[in-house]
């Protein structure tokens, strides 16, 4: 085990910023395909509530977290701010799943440098 | 499209099946990523598990980006052929999970009690699908960088495809409001078509990597000695 390609994890941490914080604006608002699939048969109202007809969607009850602070991936709700929301998640879960694999690894015996540059 | 509030709902709710349907995935959800959780340590070391949280960061950050496949209809990336080729099915299908996770909890994406067949669905079942696909085409990928390109897109769509059907038989054991053939025809349809969009994000990124790193990609890293590594960076 030599040296930790550094350069290469920030490069690829550098894009997965660019897209969430950036790229997210330009994404399509339209319902992925299950959520069309589940709203099939209905007739929604411009919040995409199911208002009429007889469809999947129905059946959803409303979100146990819908009042979290980055629900929707927004800031409190506020209008245009998905890339600070996307830029959050991308920072938790770098952290969250980063840590836990960090934890998980195999320990090798040759000891390097110190690790916690990585994080 | 008229701005909407509701627009960024990518994954099943609460109450789109019932609750011992939920329940059952719920306990498949478990046992499946205690698995990957007990397997996954042979494949983390001190260059793969910060590669590892790196890859569940970008999943999350690609998951925001609905592409459009039809008038009305979006698709987004699952992921799971993605991470498999990357770091591997077990480590991969859990950076799958923790996003979904992350998702219900922070940004109200998909229902807490819809979190099994979620992680079902595109977790176990993607990743381990995308996998399986990979290995089969293993020779291929390991012949030349397009080889190892083309490999990643039939991975990923065949992925999006599978984990479409998660949804379908889930639905079928405890779903309600549209006939079962429907939902069947709607969602590999739409899914034939999102698969496309996740070949080619897999393709893409798999094949980035393949430039700058090929050390890293566990596909072709585990299939090959170091022997074989060295002459797989010459030919590509």
């Amino acid at each position: 085990m030599k040296k930790l390609p550094l350069a290469f994890y920030a490069g690829f941490l550098a894009v997965a910023l660019l897209l969430a914080g950036v790229v997210s604006y330009a994404a399509s608002s339209s319902p992925d395909g299950l959520d069309a699939v589940t709203q099939s048969g209905c007739q929604l109202d411009e919040s995409g509530e199911p208002v009429g007809g007889r469809c999947i969607a129905q059946n959803a009850g409303e979100h146990a977290t819908g009042g979290s602070p980055l629900a929707d991936y927004t800031v409190g709700g506020s209008e245009g701010t998905t890339g600070i929301a996307g830029v959050i998640g991308v920072l938790v879960t770098l952290v969250l799943a980063g840590g836990l694999f960090w934890l998980l690894r195999r320990r090798s015996s040759t000891r390097d440098e110190t690790p916690s540059r990585v994080e | 499209m008229e701005p909407q509030t509701d627009l960024v709902a990518m994954h099943m709710s609460d109450g789109i099946v019932n609750a011992p349907t939920s329940l059952i995935f719920g306990v498949v959800a478990v046992l499946g990523l205690a698995v990957c959780v007990a397997r996954a340590r042979r494949d983390l070391d001190d260059r793969t598990a910060p590669m590892a949280g790196l890859v569940a960061a970008f999943v999350f950050a690609v998951q925001m980006l609905n592409f459009p496949i039809l008038p009305g209809v979006s698709g987004h990336l699952l992921g799971g052929a993605l991470c498999a080729i990357l770091v591997g099915p077990y480590v991969g299908a859990i950076c799958v999970s923790i996003v979904l996770l992350l998702q219900a909890l922070l940004f109200a994406d998909g229902g807490l009690s819809a979190l099994g067949t979620n992680i079902t669905n595109m977790a176990l079942i993607g990743t381990f699908v995308g996998y399986g696909v990979a290995v089969a085409l293993r020779r291929f990928a390991l012949r030349s960088r397009a080889g190892l390109v083309v490999t990643a897109f039939v991975a990923a769509w065949v992925n999006t495809v599978v984990a479409s059907l998660g949804f379908v038989l889930e639905y079928a054991i405890g779903g309600q409001g549209l006939a079962l053939g429907t939902v069947f025809g709607l969602m590999v349809g739409f899914h034939a078509l999102i698969g496309i969009g996740e070949g080619i994000i897999t393709a893409l990124t798999v094949g980035a990597v393949a430039a700058v790193r090929p050390d890293l990609i566990y596909l072709t890293r585990s299939a090959a000695p170091s022997l074989q590594i060295k002459s797989q960076g010459v030919t590509s």
